[in-house]
């Protein structure tokens, strides 16, 4: 499946492990929250970083201890209809100050692209056959937002009848 | 009301191209329809039996005439000359073709309409008390919060993919006229000591086949807080919601598992521990809004017009219409124009073109260039001086809709039902117009008083039968569509649901049914008590014994 990140199909560095493989010397691994627990020390000891996958029903407060080591977290939408994803990621990003990489996998759509940035993704493993060109569409289709607090500094709608409508989404 | 400005309006055009751009992705094939249908869904546009179905927000049932022209001239060109309003005051289109889909949306953006979030899992049009801002009583104008709403709810990045739909209602009254208690958050706008504005929170009510009144979770929160309360509440819900059945996916559902004060609990913890500054507009941003909704230029006028008061001695037919469908407004020498879509016989809910052209230039001349829609398929002119009444009833008589049956039997809810509803699984216009031919005489309709019938096609409820004094409710066994009579239903402050008296009823004897049971209130009633105040004092027994004795 195609990695996106800053609007390109990049290539994914990143070992998803197996419960059961084996921990490699080197290089950087996604293992499962379940894993993290268990083998903590071993892990914190690679000289790889170290990112991890979450199913859609975990607490986020369940990583709090784990995220100075953290590099990437994974979030999961076992079909694009299942939004938890979104608000874990936001929680990841706002409640526990998560700086790494926000990574969405499974069934989501292009169609999404603009919601999965502002909630704090910014690498996606997207199951599309669509090309990086309509992604890019896709995030630059809407220029303007009515929420706030949802990219970082940038507020969105603005107050004032001078200033506003010039407020743009985050671009990518 | 509420005027776009620059950023609104460039979302809104944006929002259509963007459809614009899933439509024809569809139309080549590049989208499967699993794929476009949440698309779709977001943007009103349902797949229907027959056809494609195309509903539009009116947030918070608040129109214009150039709004509404503009409603009439799509119903002429892309539909079949009429349009159907619905019990969140939206308006749907039956007919509309997918390719047109997108130069309707254009149409709409051109008068600052659209149909973002008709349907969809996400957070619907937010809708109101059709009386907000000019009610007699009213605490204060619930609508600059329900556009806020609106704007925060529009497209948010978090809260699109929800576990099912979400309805947000808002009354700004003791009165409740927007059914506040059968939605998943209900908002009443109240003062306290200090005089300042705030709300009383209620969370998951609904309809549907597990009918709930929400319970109150908040009893005070200052109005500055709504956004970031409403984002706690949403973020639980997202979180916690049920997304293994559909029928259990409402929020509801997770308030009636975890209970009331269980899932207080946890949005209070939420809402302490997310950062409001963040969510929260500043002061001038509801300012703004609410400057829009600042009451209209009202003339200095006497609370009586002479020429009125005589047109009320003179004219029997006008007097009943103004003892039904006119109600007090807040300003002196004004009142409020209730016009009834519900002809005896008719189909609840419809306007045709002209009907609609008409009800918006009467806006434009005399109702200081407003209309409402109301949740019981209704229209209203809010602001028309007294001594326009006698013209405004002849000009809607003109157009037959001068139905002076507000808040009687014949004031029906129904839902599209099996005529048009992917849904549904049984008809609910033609018995709705068959109970309204039965009890159409308008002096029997006036004996009986206020009643409430409300008939859903199925059990999702979109003709709040849960709702009704007398709740019909189609269904189907094989193969045949049988209805289920509920009783003591209500959607008002003093909510409550309708109780199943018995065994159903075929569509030939569901009619008699009702008749018999109207005939038994209104031989047991007391001292001018009302239908559900009766049903109150003496519960369904006499009801289910004249109806099953007879049937």
């Amino acid at each position: 499946m195609p990695l996106i990140k800053d609007g390109q199909i990049v290539e994914d560095n990143w070992i998803t492990l197996d419960d059961e493989a084996d921990l490699p010397i080197q290089g950087d691994v996604i293992v499962s929250l379940e894993r993290l627990e268990k083998e903590a020390d071993a892990i914190k000891a690679r000289p790889g970083r170290t990112g991890v996958a979450l199913e859609n029903n975990v607490d986020e407060n369940e990583v709090e201890a784990y995220l100075s080591h953290l590099d990437l977290i994974a979030l999961t939408f076992p079909a694009f209809t299942d939004g938890r994803a979104f608000s874990q990621a936001r929680q990841l990003r706002t409640k526990l100050g998560f700086e790494g990489e926000l990574r969405a996998t499974g069934n989501v759509l292009v169609d999404q692209a603009a919601f999965l940035c502002r909630v704090g993704f910014d690498s996606f493993e997207v199951d599309t056959t669509q090309s990086i060109d309509v992604w890019n569409q896709a995030l630059r289709s809407m220029s303007v937002a009515y929420q706030r607090g949802y990219d970082g500094e940038q507020a969105m709608r603005v107050s004032t009848p001078s200033s506003q409508g010039k407020a743009q989404a985050t671009p990518v | 009301m509420y005027r776009y400005d620059e950023f609104d309006a460039t979302f809104v055009s944006e929002r259509v191209d963007q459809f614009r751009g899933q439509v024809e992705r569809r139309v080549k094939g590049e989208l499967t329809e699993e794929q476009f249908r949440p698309l779709r869904l977001m943007n009103g546009l349902y797949l229907q039996l027959h056809a494609y179905m195309l509903r539009v927000a009116v947030p918070y049932g608040t129109l214009n005439s150039k709004q509404m022209h503009k409603l009439a001239f799509i119903a002429d060109k892309y539909d079949r000359g009429y349009g159907h309003f619905t019990t969140r005051q939206n308006i749907q289109y039956n007919w509309p073709k997918l390719p047109d889909v997108p130069d309707i949306l254009g149409h709409l953006a051109e008068v600052e309409m659209h149909a973002i979030q008709t349907s969809g899992n996400c957070i619907r049009n937010v809708t109101a008390d059709q009386w907000s801002g000019v009610a007699a009583n009213e605490v204060e104008d619930p609508r600059p919060y329900a556009e806020l709403m609106r704007q925060w709810s529009s497209l948010h990045p978090e809260f699109s993919f929800l576990p099912r739909k979400f309805k947000i209602a808002v009354t700004g009254d003791e009165t409740d006229r927007a059914a506040i208690a059968y939605h998943d958050i209900g908002l009443r706008v109240k003062k306290n000591q200090q005089g300042e504005t705030g709300f009383e929170v209620f969370v998951g009510g609904g309809m549907g086949r597990t009918p709930m009144i929400a319970p109150r979770v908040r009893d005070w929160l200052p109005k500055n807080e709504l956004l970031a309360f409403l984002e706690a509440v949403m973020r639980v819900y997202n979180l916690n919601g049920r997304r293994d059945n559909k029928y259990k996916a409402r929020i509801k559902i997770l308030v009636h598992e975890l209970g009331a004060e269980e899932f207080t609990r946890q949005v209070e913890e939420e809402y302490a521990r997310l950062d409001a500054s963040q969510i929260t507009p500043p002061k001038q941003e509801l300012e703004r809004i609410a400057a829009y909704f600042a009451p209209p230029a009202y003339e200095d006028l006497a609370d009586s017009d002479a020429d009125h008061t005589q047109h009320l001695v003179d004219n029997k037919d006008f007097a009943e219409w103004v003892e039904r469908n006119v109600a007090e407004h807040k300003v002196p020498g004004y009142s409020i124009v209730n016009i009834s879509l519900k002809p005896v016989g008719g189909v609840p809910g419809d306007a045709s073109s002209d009907q609609m052209r008409a009800v918006a230039d009467l806006a434009k001349n005399l109702s200081l260039d407003e209309i409402r829609v109301t949740h019981e398929q209704n229209l209203v002119l809010p602001n028309v001086r007294k001594y326009d009444l006698f013209a405004i009833w002849q000009k809607l008589k003109e157009h037959k809709l001068a139905n002076a049956n507000i808040g009687l039997a014949t004031d029906i809810i129904a839902c599209p039902g099996l005529d048009y509803c992917a849904l549904a699984t049984a008809r609910s216009i033609p018995i709705a117009q068959d109970v309204s031919n039965r009890l159409g005489d308008i002096a029997r309709q006036r004996d009986i008083g206020d009643l409430k019938i409300k008939i859903s096609g199925c059990i999702n409820a979109c003709g709040h039968h849960h709702a009704g004094h007398i709740g019909i409710l189609g269904l189907e066994k094989r193969g045949v569509e049988y209805y289920q009579i509920t009783l003591g239903g209500s959607g008002d402050e003093t909510a409550s649901i309708g109780q199943i008296i018995g065994p159903g009823f075929s569509s030939e004897t569901v009619t008699d049914a009702v008749e018999t049971i109207v005939d038994t209130y209104v031989d047991l009633r007391q001292n001018g008590e009302t239908f559900l105040e009766a049903y109150r004092r003496v519960g369904a027994e006499p009801f289910k014994e004249a109806v099953y004795a007879t049937h």
